[in-house]
C-alpha cells in the first residue's frame, strides 16, 4: 500500500519569466487521495497537468510508478482525468465516450464496449449508454466523465475542480461518490480544488500551495489544527492570527497572556474561532453578533485586538455591545513559523 | 502503456528505414537529359564518382546502426547531432553544386567531379529530406518539444520546412536576383539604377503632360479603386444592416458573384459594353452622337472592373463592423436627445472608422495584386503586376528587372499590411462584450439611405449588364458586334467531343486546360485545406518554441501578391536542387501556400469555439495528436473544413496572377487559356469558356457540400445545443 505512485523531484514549470510551479518536490502513495488546494494562480492546476502530461516540466522530474515520464506526452502515460467541464465528446454517445480510451489503446470494438458497459453498470449509468451527452443531466454527465477516466484502470486518477459545475446542493453527494469510488477501485487520485471545505472532506492528505510552492502538506486534521504558517491558517478555515512576543514560556500580546513552548522572541499564533469561549462580563466587548443558523459569529474587541469567535447556537447568545470575557485553552493555540 | 512505448520506437525505426531507402535504394536525382543512363541511388552515384553524396549516406548508416544498438537512441544527443548534420549535408551539397557545376570555384578545386554538375533532386533526395525532418521532430518530441506530442512536433517541423522552402526561399532568391547580375557579380549600382528609373516614378500625368511612372500608376489605381469600393461597400452594408431595404437578399447574392467569376471575363464584358465598338458606345454614338473612343482602356476601365470585384470584399468587412456596433450606444445617444443625423455623425460614424480603414487597405492590397484586369483593360496604362509579367514573359526576359519591380510591389503591399495591423492594433473599438446587448440597431437616417440607394442602383445595373454578357455572350454569334444569332459554335470550338468506336475522343481546344485545371484544383483543394486546418490547430492549440515566427511565416504567404509569388517561383525552382518548374507539382504547391491562410482562418475561428479540454481528455485516454485530431477535432469543425475546401477549390479554378508564370505547354490552366483567347481578341470563345467554368465550379461546390457538409450539418445544431446545455449545468 505504501508504494510511491507519483513523485515530483524539484519540478519547475515556467511560462516566459513567471514560474507557475517553482521547485516542487512531493511524493504520493498508491491508493491515496491527495488534494492540491490553494487560491487561484497558486499553481495547483499546473501541477495536476504536469502529472497528466498536458504540460511538461521546464526543470526537474515527474515520476509515475517509478518511471521518469518528464518528457512523455499525456497519451503515453496511464492516467485518467476528469475535467472541470467534463469534456465529453458531444458527437459520441455515452458508450462511445467511455469506450474511446480502450479503442484507442488497441482493444477491438466489442471488447472495448464490454469494458465500457461494465463500468457504466458499476457506476449506476446502465441503460443510458445510447444517449448523447447533451441528453444527460449535469450529475450524469459528471459520472460519465468519471467512468471514462477509470475504464482503463489508470495508474492515477486526476480531478480538475470536478465539482465546480455541480449544483451546490448536489456537491456533498457527488464528492462522497467520488471518495467512495476511489476507495472501491483502490485508485490513486489527485484532486484540485480551491474550496477548502471540499478539500477537508475528500482528502487523505492535502497539499496547500501558494505562488507555485508548497506551503504545507498534511492530513486535513494536521492542516486545521496545526497550520505551519499564517497563510495556511488563514486559508483553511477561519483563524485569529495574533502577533506578539514570547518570553519566559509565555506569549504576550496586549492584554493576552498564554503559556507557550518554543523559542523566545517575536511570534505569531493562530487560534480557531470555535476554540475561543465567551463568558458573561469582562474587559472585552461584543462589536457585532451575526446569526448564521447553526452558530453565531461574534467580533470581540479586546484591549489589543479584535477576535473572530464562533459559538454553537445551543449556548446563550450575547448582543452587540455586551461586555464579555474571553477564555482560550493553551492547547488550542498554534505557534506559526515566522513568515 | 508498454504497447504505446513500443509503437513509439517502431515509428522512429520505420522512418529510419525510409531514410535508408532514400539514400541506398531510390533514385537520388530527377531524370534529366544531362545524365547518361538511368539515375541510381545516392550510394551508387557516390561510389560512381559523385563523392560529395557519400557523407549523407554514411550519416544515415551510422544513425541506423545507433538505433539498433541503443534502444533509447531517441534521447541520445548524438542522434540529434547526426540528424542535423544530415540536413546540413543535404542543403550544402544541393546548393553548392548546381546543374552546370559548382556554385563556388573552391568546390570545383576540392572535388573535381563536381565540375560536371548535378541535376535536381529526385525521389531519393526528397524522401531523404522528409525522413530527416520527421526524425528531427521525433527526437525533438523525445526532448519535450510540443509537450512531447510526436504528431504535433512532426507537423510543426514539416510545415516550417515547407514554409521555408516554398515561401521564404523563393522570396530570398528573388531578392538576390535583383541584386546579382546574370554573370554572378553583385550589382548594387544596377539595382539602384533600376529602382530609381524615371519610368517607375515619373509624375508627368499629374502635371498633365504625358504618362506617369508605373509605381505612381499603381498607387493611383490602388487609391482610387480602394476609395470607390469602400464607398460602395459602405452603401451596401448600410442598406443590408441598417435599413428595411427590400432587396437585401438579392444584394448579398450579387455580391458573391465576383468570387466565382474567372478573371478577364469581366474585363472582356466591359470592353464589349464600352469599347470603341462596344454596345453602349454604339448606342451613345447613335443616340447622343458621342464620338466613339478608346477611353475605357486604361485607368477608367481597370477601375470599373476592380470596383466591381472588390466592393463585395469591403461590403463583408463593413457589414461585420456595422453588426458589431453595440446598439445600446446609439440608443444612449438618442435618449440624450440627439437627432438621427447627429447620432449617426457622432456615434455610428466614429465607430465605423476602423472598419473603413480595414476595408480600404484590403481593397488597396487587392488592387496592387490584381493582374487580370490591368492586362485586359490596361491599354497604355501600366501597373506593377503587368510590368513584372512582361519583364519575364516574352522576348525581353529580364529576371533582374522583374525581381526589382516585384520587390517594390511587395514593399507597397507590406506597408499597407503594416498600416492595417497598426491601425487596428492600436485602437480598440470593441463594443461587443460578453454581456447580452438588448436593443435594436438604429436605422440610418433617411437621407443616408437614399444616398446609399442612389449609389447602389447604378452598380446593380452595371453588374447585371456585365453578367448578362458573361452568361449570354458565349452563346451568340458575335456579342461584340451585337450579332445575337444564337450559336453553339464557340462552345464547339472549345469543347467538342465524339463518342465513337475508340471510346471518348475530345477534340475541343479547351479540353486540355480544363482537365488540368480540374485535376490541379481537385488535388490542391484538399491539400490546401489540410495544411490550413493543421496549421490552425498548431497555432491555436500547441505551444512550441518559435511559434510567433511560425505565425508570421503563414501570414507572409498571404501578403505576397500573386505576381510576385509567380516570379519568385520561377527564380527559385527552375534550377536544382529543387527543379520543379514545368510540372503539375509546382502548380499545386503554389495554390497550397497561396490559399492556406484562408483555411487557417476558418479553422482558427472554429477552434476558438471548441473547448480545448475535449482534446486534452482524448490525450489522457491515450490518443496521440493525430488520433485526437481525427476523432475529436475534425468532426467538430466540419463547417470550417467545408469553407476551406470550397474556397481553395474555387480560387484554384480562377486564380491567374501567380499561375500565369508557372503554366507550361503540358500543364496549361483554364485561366491561362482564356488569357490567350483574350489576347487574340477571341472574346466570344473566352466568354463561352468562362461561362462553362462557372457552371463547373458551381457544380463542384454543390458536390463538395453534398460530400462533406451535409452528413453532419443537421447534427451540428444539436451539438451547439448540447454545448449550451453543458455550459448551463
Amino acid at each position: 500500500m505504501s508504494e510511491t505512485a507519483i513523485e515530483f523531484k524539484n519540478v519547475i514549470k515556467r511560462y516566459g519569466d513567471t514560474a507557475a510551479v517553482d521547485g516542487m518536490s512531493l511524493s504520493i502513495q498508491t491508493g491515496e487521495l491527495v488534494t492540491f488546494l490553494g487560491p487561484s494562480g497558486c499553481g495547483k492546476t499546473t501541477s495536476l497537468r504536469l502529472i497528466a502530461g498536458l504540460e511538461l516540466p521546464t526543470e526537474g522530474q515527474v515520476l509515475i510508478s517509478g518511471r521518469d515520464v518528464s518528457n512523455d506526452p499525456a497519451s503515453e502515460r496511464n492516467i485518467g482525468m476528469v475535467f472541470q467541464s467534463y469534456a465529453l465528446f458531444p458527437h459520441m454517445n455515452v458508450l462511445d465516450n467511455v469506450a474511446y480510451g480502450p479503442v484507442i489503446r488497441g482493444d477491438n470494438k466489442a471488447k472495448a464496449k464490454d469494458k465500457a458497459m461494465e463500468i457504466l453498470d458499476q457506476i449506476g449509468l446502465g441503460g443510458l449508454q445510447d444517449r448523447l451527452p447533451s441528453e444527460l443531466s449535469g450529475g450524469q454527465q459528471q459520472r460519465v466523465a468519471v467512468a471514462r477516466a477509470i475504464v482503463q484502470q489508470p495508474d492515477v486518477l486526476l480531478f480538475d475542480e470536478p465539482l465546480s459545475n455541480v449544483d451546490a446542493k448536489l456537491r456533498r453527494k457527488v464528492r462522497a461518490e467520488i471518495r467512495d469510488l476511489q476507495r472501491r477501485f483502490g485508485l490513486t487520485a489527485v484532486y484540485v480544488t480551491h474550496d477548502q471545505e471540499e478539500a477537508l472532506a475528500v482528502s487523505d492528505r492535502i497539499v496547500v500551495m501558494r505562488d507555485g510552492q508548497i506551503a504545507q502538506i498534511g492530513t486535513p486534521e494536521d492542516l486545521y489544527d496545526r497550520p505551519a504558517s499564517s497563510f495556511v491558517a488563514d486559508f483553511i478555515g477561519d483563524a485569529n492570527l495574533i502577533a506578539g512576543t514570547v518570553s519566559g514560556g509565555t506569549f504576550r500580546a496586549g492584554d493576552i497572556a498564554l503559556p507557550i513552548g518554543g523559542a523566545e522572541g517575536s511570534a505569531t499564533i493562530s487560534i480557531r474561532p470555535e476554540r475561543i469561549r465567551l463568558l458573561p462580563d469582562g474587559p472585552a466587548r461584543v462589536v457585532s453578533a451575526t446569526y448564521l443558523g447553526s452558530r453565531t459569529e461574534y467580533v470581540i474587541a479586546t484591549a489589543s485586538s479584535e477576535l473572530l469567535v464562533s459559538r454553537p447556537i445551543s449556548e446563550p447568545a450575547f448582543v452587540a455591545g455586551a461586555s464579555v470575557s474571553v477564555e482560550i485553552d493553551a492547547d488550542d493555540l498554534t505557534r506559526l513559523a515566522p513568515a | 502503456m508498454l504497447a504505446s512505448k513500443q509503437t513509439n520506437t517502431r515509428a522512429g525505426v520505420i522512418w529510419l528505414g525510409i531514410l535508408l531507402a532514400g539514400v541506398v535504394a531510390l533514385p537520388w536525382y530527377r531524370q534529366n537529359s544531362l545524365l547518361e543512363g538511368p539515375v541510381s541511388s545516392a550510394l551508387a552515384e557516390g561510389l560512381g564518382g559523385r563523392v560529395w553524396l557519400l557523407p549523407g549516406v554514411i550519416i544515415a548508416l551510422v544513425l541506423a546502426t545507433l538505433a539498433l544498438v541503443r534502444p533509447n537512441w531517441r534521447r541520445e544527443p548524438v542522434s540529434l547531432v547526426l540528424v542535423i548534420s544530415g540536413m546540413a549535408f543535404l542543403l550544402v551539397q544541393g546548393f553548392s553544386i548546381g546543374l552546370r557545376g559548382p556554385a563556388f570555384d573552391a568546390v570545383g578545386l576540392l572535388i573535381p567531379a563536381a565540375m560536371d554538375g548535378q541535376p535536381g533532386l529526385g525521389w531519393g533526395g526528397f524522401v531523404t529530406g522528409i525522413a530527416l525532418l520527421i526524425l528531427l521532430s521525433e527526437l525533438l518530441a523525445a526532448r519535450g518539444f510540443c509537450r512531447g506530442e510526436r504528431f504535433a512536433s512532426g507537423a510543426v517541423v514539416v510545415i516550417t520546412a515547407l514554409l521555408a522552402l516554398f515561401v521564404f526561399f523563393p522570396i530570398v532568391t528573388l531578392g538576390s536576383s535583383a541584386f546579382i547580375s546574370p554573370d554572378g557579380t553583385l550589382g548594387l549600382s544596377q539595382f539602384a539604377d533600376r529602382v530609381s528609373a524615371p519610368e517607375l516614378w515619373r509624375l508627368n500625368c499629374l502635371r498633365g503632360d504625358g504618362r506617369c511612372g508605373v509605381v505612381i500608376n499603381t498607387v493611383i489605381l490602388g487609391t482610387l479603386a480602394a476609395t470607390l469600393s469602400t464607398l460602395l461597400g459602405l452603401a451596401l452594408a448600410m442598406l443590408v444592416a441598417r435599413t428595411d431595404f427590400r432587396f437585401k437578399r438579392a444584394l448579398r447574392a450579387i455580391s458573391i458573384l465576383p468570387i466565382i467569376t474567372p478573371p478577364f471575363v469581366v474585363g472582356v464584358a466591359i470592353i464589349v459594353l464600352f469599347g470603341r465598338t462596344g454596345i453602349l458606345t454604339q448606342l451613345g454614338a447613335d443616340v447622343f452622337d458621342v464620338r466613339a473612343s478608346r477611353w475605357v482602356y486604361g485607368l477608367p476601365g481597370i477601375l470599373m472592373a476592380q470596383v466591381l470585384a472588390f466592393a463585395p470584399i469591403t461590403f463583408l468587412v463593413l457589414l461585420g463592423t456595422l453588426e458589431a456596433i453595440n446598439p445600446t450606444l446609439e440608443e444612449a445617444s438618442k435618449t440624450l436627445g440627439a437627432r438621427p443625423m447627429a447620432t449617426f455623425r457622432t456615434v455610428t460614424w466614429p465607430l465605423l472608422k476602423p472598419g473603413l480603414a480595414a476595408a480600404f487597405l484590403l481593397a488597396f492590397i487587392e488592387s496592387l495584386a490584381d493582374f487580370g484586369n490591368p492586362l485586359v483593360l490596361g491599354g497604355g496604362y501600366e501597373v506593377l503586376s503587368t510590368k513584372i509579367f512582361f519583364a519575364v514573359v516574352g522576348a525581353r526576359y529580364d529576371l533582374g528587372n522583374a525581381a526589382t519591380l516585384a520587390i517594390i510591389l511587395l514593399s507597397l503591399t507590406l506597408i499597407a499590411f503594416w498600416l492595417q495591423v497598426r491601425w487596428l492594433g492600436n485602437k480598440s473599438y470593441v463594443t461587443v462584450t460578453g454581456k447580452s446587448d438588448a436593443g435594436l440597431a438604429a436605422p440610418v437616417p433617411p437621407m443616408i439611405k437614399f444616398a446609399a440607394i442612389a449609389v447602389i442602383v447604378p452598380w446593380v445595373a452595371f453588374t447585371l449588364g456585365v453578367y448578362v454578357i458573361v452568361v449570354g455572350g458565349g452563346f451568340v454569334h458575335d456579342i461584340g458586334r451585337l450579332d445575337l444569332t444564337p450559336t453553339f459554335a464557340h462552345l464547339r470550338t472549345a469543347f467538342s467531343f465524339e463518342i465513337g468506336a475508340e471510346g471518348l475522343r475530345l477534340y475541343g481546344s479547351a479540353w486540355d486546360s480544363m482537365i488540368t485545371t480540374l485535376q490541379v484544383s481537385a488535388i490542391a483543394a484538399p491539400l490546401t485545406t489540410a495544411i490550413g486546418i493543421l496549421t490552425a490547430w498548431l497555432v491555436s492549440r500547441q505551444d512550441f518554441a518559435g511559434k510567433k515566427a511560425f505565425e508570421f511565416g503563414t501570414m507572409l504567404s498571404f501578403a505576397i501578391p500573386g505576381t510576385v509569388v509567380g516570379v519568385s517561383y520561377v527564380a527559385a525552382f527552375n534550377v536544382p536542387p529543387v527543379d520543379i518548374t514545368g510540372t503539375m507539382v509546382i502548380l499545386i504547391i503554389c495554390f497550397m501556400f497561396r490559399n492556406m491562410p484562408v483555411g487557417m482562418r476558418a479553422g482558427m475561428a472554429a477552434l476558438s469555439q471548441i473547448d480545448r479540454s475535449m482534446e486534452e481528455a482524448s490525450q489522457t485516454m491515450g490518443a496521440g495528436g493525430f488520433a485526437t485530431l481525427r476523432n475529436v477535432v475534425l468532426p467538430l469543425i466540419r463547417p470550417a473544413i467545408f469553407t476551406a475546401l470550397v474556397y481553395s477549390f474555387v480560387t484554384a479554378m480562377t486564380a491567374v496572377s501567380a499561375v500565369i508564370f508557372l503554366v507550361s505547354a503540358r500543364h496549361n490552366m483554364a485561366t491561362a487559356y482564356i488569357m490567350g483567347r483574350v489576347e487574340n481578341g477571341e472574346y466570344a470563345l473566352a466568354i463561352a469558356y468562362s461561362a462553362v467554368l462557372m457552371v463547373v465550379m458551381i457544380t463542384c461546390v454543390a458536390l463538395i457540400q453534398f460530400l462533406v457538409g451535409r452528413s453532419q450539418l443537421g447534427r451540428r445544431k444539436q451539438l451547439q445545443g448540447s454545448a449550451i446545455a453543458a455550459a448551463a449545468e
